[in-house]
Parts: structure tokens; sequence; C-alpha cells
């Protein structure tokens, strides 16, 4: 079998406008996937059972199901209830909605981790929980949280290509449109692994910087 | 009792099946120095705990002030009458991400609502009453332990309490620091401030505290003047306490 260089030449630009698209997606599901995690987060830590309740049935139900059934549940049953989102945003929210429950876990994880001492001096000082949460525990936490939020926006990237199963027009979807019509399914499947790989190494890369900028003590 | 300013009846604290607090009874006057002393494990810092609710006891009432902690219930009525104690621990506590000044000044901050600048400026006047003008803009990181003790002193003074709780505050010195710790403890009982101190430094249990508590087997056993309790011990756990520091004081 020959490798096509020809039809390589050809997908670069094509895939261009993919790789866009797919960072669009990742950017906006990981944006309202840190905000999604960050509330259900605090809300798991409030002490208000029915908020502690809600947040462990989200998990729970996220993580026992698969991401593809998810992306569809969005896409195809939110309709029946009335509830109809062009293909990117059922994506995003999709996304979004998955990683947020794991973003929660993570901010559960690394909030509860700070020393137990912490929330006593806070306490003895006349803090209440909310107060103590916000100005003691969480600025300790931010920094610990930062290698499984990396690992948690780098699986959402990898994940936005199962978008392609609802036509969202993102890179893997735009690298199948090519297949279709050239039939180079190994020319352009490495090429998209490529692309991937590209992206996440740069995703990586910005968490440790960001992860050196933050103080340490 | 005139001017009892901490009132503590029945105080009881069950850990599983062990009574760590057995109907414990304390006055506290105002002004007064007062030390606890026992073995490891005879509750007194479980004592402190539960006076300011950092622990739940299961019997009892702690009042200061006249207030009865707890009563009403509720997150916010405990927060507030938390205020009326100073806490310092024994592991110091103190917020890594801060600066000494940042310390100090949140409560007063966050908690009582003063203004940034008021409440920089009176994190920098209880720095330096307990010496560590020089310090203000350290991390705790950057401090020795008995510095750091001394922050933590500050910033339970910021919030001017009404009664301050030392919970074995020099044990987790190494012994060259120990001194400066007790000294800042020394110039706030010449101060007037009311204290309830659990300590194993019995030389200052002697010369500074107004009365000396001793607990043994969750509860109090015997309580004095310093020079009575240390010269003429009547209980048979305290003298045996006593004895075993010997070589040591």
């Amino acid at each position: 079998m020959e490798f096509d260089w020809e039809v390589v030449r050809y997908a670069v630009p094509l895939l261009a406008h993919g790789v866009v698209m797919t960072l669009k997606v990742s950017v906006v599901a990981a944006v309202l996937g840190l905000a999604i995690g960050l509330v259900a987060g605090l809300a798991s830590l409030s002490r208000i059972r029915p908020l502690e309740w809600f947040v462990r049935a989200y998990v729970d139900f996220i993580r026992g199901t698969p991401l593809l059934i998810q992306i569809f549940l969005v896409f195809f049953a939110l309709p029946v209830v009335g509830v109809r989102l062009p293909e990117f945003w059922a994506g995003v929210v999709a996304l979004a909605v998955n990683s947020g429950a794991y973003i929660a876990e993570i901010v559960r994880g690394a909030v509860g981790s700070v020393e137990k001492g912490q929330s006593e001096a806070a306490l003895s000082i006349g803090m209440t929980r909310p107060q103590v949460l916000w100005w003691v525990l969480l600025p300790q936490a931010w920094r610990p949280m930062i290698p499984p939020l990396t690992n948690d926006l780098i699986t959402l990237t990898k994940n936005s290509s199962l978008l392609s199963a609802i036509s969202v027009y993102e890179l893997t979807r735009a690298g199948q449109a090519i297949i279709s019509t050239h039939f180079a399914p190994f020319e352009i499947y490495l090429l998209l692994a490529l692309y991937y790989y590209l992206l996440i190494s740069a995703l990586a890369w910005a968490s440790r910087r960001l992860e050196r900028s933050l103080p340490a003590w | 009792m005139v001017n009892s300013i901490l009132s503590v009846r029945g105080l009881s604290k069950r850990f599983g099946e062990r009574w760590v607090l057995d109907r414990i009874d304390l006055d506290v006057t105002e002004g007064e120095a007062v030390t606890i002393i026992g073995a490891s494990g005879s509750g007194k810092t479980t004592l402190l705990r539960c006076l300011n609710r950092l622990e739940t006891p299961d019997a009892g009432t702690v009042s200061i002030a006249g207030q009865v902690i707890g009563a009403p219930s509720g997150e916010r009525t405990l927060a507030r009458q938390r205020l009326l104690f100073g806490f310092v621990f024994q592991r110091f506590n103190l917020f890594p991400h801060l600066t000494a000044r940042q310390n100090v000044a949140l409560g007063p901050r966050r908690v009582l609502g003063v203004p940034a600048a008021e409440a920089e400026a009176r994190a920098e006047d209880e720095l330096r009453r307990v010496q560590l003008g020089e310090h203000m803009d350290k991390r705790p990181s950057q401090l020795s332990g008995g510095q750091q003790q001394r922050v933590a002193i500050a910033r339970a003074l910021a919030m001017r309490p009404r009664l301050m709780l030392f919970d074995e505050p020099t044990s987790a010195l190494d012994p060259e620091l120990v001194q400066e710790v007790l000294d800042a403890m020394r110039a706030l009982a010449a101060d007037g401030m009311t204290m309830l101190v659990v300590t194993h430094e019995m030389r200052f249990a002697r010369s500074v505290a107004d009365r000396v508590v001793f607990m043994a087997d969750a509860r109090i056993v015997e309580t004095g003047p310093p020079g009575e309790l240390f010269t003429a011990p009547s209980d048979p756990r305290l003298q045996r306490f006593l004895r075993h520091l010997e070589p040591v004081a």
C-alpha cells in the first residue's frame, strides 16, 4: 500500500476548519464545564443535604453512562421536552455537563484535602462555613487542582471527536468527510491523530505554565 | 460567683464508648489566668475545644459573658459566639497562603467587616504587640515556629476576644523557641487578658497562673492557686503527676 501524500496535501487546509471548530467546542465546553464543576463541587461541600444528594446523583449518572449516550440524550431527547438545541450547542452542553461532573469531584477532593486545622482556625475567628470555604480552603485548593483539571480538559478535548456522531463539523467529522470522498482512511486518520496530539500537547504545556505561575508557599 | 466571665456546668463529651469529659464544672473570673494541667488523654484539649464548639459536647452548658453557647442554635449564632473566644492551636494553623499581616487582618476584615485599611492597621498593632513588627510581610513558611505561634496569638487577639484559649501552645516548638511564646503570653496576662491555658510548662503555670486546674480521667480533680497546688497536692494522681515531672522541671 502506498502512502498518498497528495490526499494529505489536500486535507491539511480542509482539516484546519475542523481544528477551529474542535477548539471552539472544547473551549466553550471547558468554560461551562468548569463553572458547572465549581458550583457542583461547592454544593457538595455545602452541608445542605438536598444539594449534596443532587450533586451525588448527577455525578453518579454521568460516571455511570457513556458519553456518546449523553450526547444523544441532549441532541435527540431534549427536543421531546421542547428544548431544541442546534448541533453545536447540543454538543457543547453534553460535553460541559459531562466534564462538570468530574470537575465537581476534583473540586471536592482538593478542598477536602486541605488540612483540617485550617478550617478549625478559620472557625475559631468566627467564620461561617461559606466564609471558611471561600477565604481559607479554596485559595489553598487551586494549585493542587491544576494537574487533575488538566487531565479532564484533555479528556474533554479528545471526547469532542464524539460530536461527529451528531454532525458537528469538528476535526473528526471533517476527516470523515474527506475519507468518504477520497477513500484514504489510513492517511486521514493518521493525520487526525497528529492534529489531536498537537492540540493536547499545547494544552498540557499551557497547564504546566499555569501551575508554575500559581503561588506556592 | 462574681465577675465570672466563663461558666461551665456539667460539660461532658464521649468519643465512642469512652467519656473524655465527665461532668466538668469550671468558672473563670474576668482577668484571671488559669492553666489546665494533667497527663495526656486526661481531657484537657477536648475541654478547650468543647468551649468554643470546635467539638460538640454531649451534655452540659458553657456560658461566656452571659451568653449560653449554642443557644439559640444555628450556624450563624455559633459563629458569632465563637468570636468571644480566641483560640491558639498547638500546631499554629496559620493560613499558609497569606502573609502574617493578612493572617491577622482576615478576621477583622471578613468577619467583623472592618474596612481594609483599618483591618491592616489593627493587624499591625497586634503583630507589634507580640514583637513581630519586622515580619509582617512574611508568609508562615518563612517564619520560625515561635514566630508563627505569635502570629497565631495576634490573629486571635485581633478579634478582641473576651477569653483566650491556649491549647498546648508550645508543645510543637523546638525548645529554644518556647520562651518567646511564653513571654508573649506572660505579657498578655499582665495586660489583664482572661486566659485559659492547657500546658505542660509547669514553670509557666507556677509563675503566671492565678489558678491551676488539674485534670485526670476526664474530670477536674483538683484546683487551686499554684502555690498551694504544686507544694501541697492532695489528690494522689496529682502527687504522682508532679513526681513524674520533677526530674525535668
